[in-house]
């Protein structure tokens, strides 16, 4: 399904779900805790040092959804509103706990996708720009594993934050590129070069891996 | 006469285009000429597969388990008081 449509009934879905909140629906909102909570502390752990600030951090962000229920008026889905309170919040916990990162962080660098040394030079005579040696494909049934699933999971958690947050949104949970735009103030240009710089390098240590795991 | 193909891309630059092309973010001239280079060079197709797989994988990252039961209990206090106020 495109992406504004999948958007478009979450929203439809979002209304109901709030008027249940402000209705006071204990059911809805723990519905709701149990499908967003993990994700949001793991979300959190991007931005502050220990599991307990990320924990501290998303329970004072659903008191800050609790409080603002009312208000929300659905110009975002409830999930982006919610994870922009999380951001915002484990951000300024950052910035007391010194692990603050200057906005700047956000922006893109000009880091390539791939080593420059993958590739044959441009003084070569015919396939300057190509692949020096092929890619390796991954076996499919390791990608599966437990091993390079935690491969996967500590590539994306030692991300410089903008990219982790990206691509933790992204990937993992599974947002769409506006809810993430919204969530963290991004424009969609610097979504997609965060998330694109993200997976580059996520790949690569994957790469790295497999490589290093072949007899 | 016929119109010359475009100019086969490179590598080095098609990499840096899986995620455009992913997303959908790709004009469509720019979205031929990459389907093209994934026609003639198995590598980058290697590559595109690589990252998808990549994606797949993360997306079984997801963590949804509900939180410890003190802090649902928490939760649903701080509801209910939000509710009464």
């Amino acid at each position: 399904m495109p992406a504004p449509e999948r958007e478009a009934i979450e929203v439809a879905q979002d209304s109901a779900l709030v008027e249940a909140l402000r209705a006071g629906d204990e059911r809805a909102f723990l519905d709701l805790v149990g499908r967003l909570h993990g994700g949001l502390v793991r979300f959190a752990l991007g931005f502050v040092r220990t599991q307990t600030a990320a924990e501290d951090v998303v329970q004072d962000a659903w008191a800050a959804v609790l409080q603002g229920i009312d208000r929300f008026e659905g110009r975002s889905t409830l999930r982006s509103w919610i994870l922009g309170i999380v951001a915002n919040l484990a951000r300024t916990r950052a910035v007391g706990d010194r692990r603050s990162v200057p906005l700047s962080a956000l922006q893109p660098d000009d880091e390539r996708a791939v080593e420059a040394s993958e590739f044959l030079p441009d003084t070569h005579s015919r396939w300057a720009g190509h692949w020096a040696r092929w890619p390796e494909p991954w076996p499919d049934q390791c990608l599966l594993s437990r091993e390079t699933m935690q491969q996967v999971r500590e590539a994306i958690d030692r991300l410089p934050q903008g990219q982790r947050a990206v691509i933790q949104l992204r990937d993992v949970e599974g947002c769409t590129a506006e809810e993430v735009c919204e969530a963290l103030g991004l424009s969609e240009v610097n979504q997609r070069v965060l998330l694109h710089r993200a997976r580059s390098r996520v790949r690569k240590e994957i790469a790295r891996h497999f490589q290093g795991s072949k007899p | 006469m016929s119109r010359a193909l475009p100019e086969d891309l490179d590598c080095v630059v098609a990499v840096e285009q899986v995620t455009d092309y992913i997303e959908g973010a790709m004009p469509l001239q720019a979205r031929t000429r990459f389907e093209q280079h994934l026609c003639y060079c198995p590598a980058c197709m290697i590559y595109l597969r690589q990252i998808k797989a990549q994606i797949g994988v993360s997306a079984l990252l997801a963590e949804h388990k509900p939180p410890p039961e003190e802090v649902t209990r928490k939760l649903l206090q701080l509801f209910r008081a939000s509710r009464r106020g």
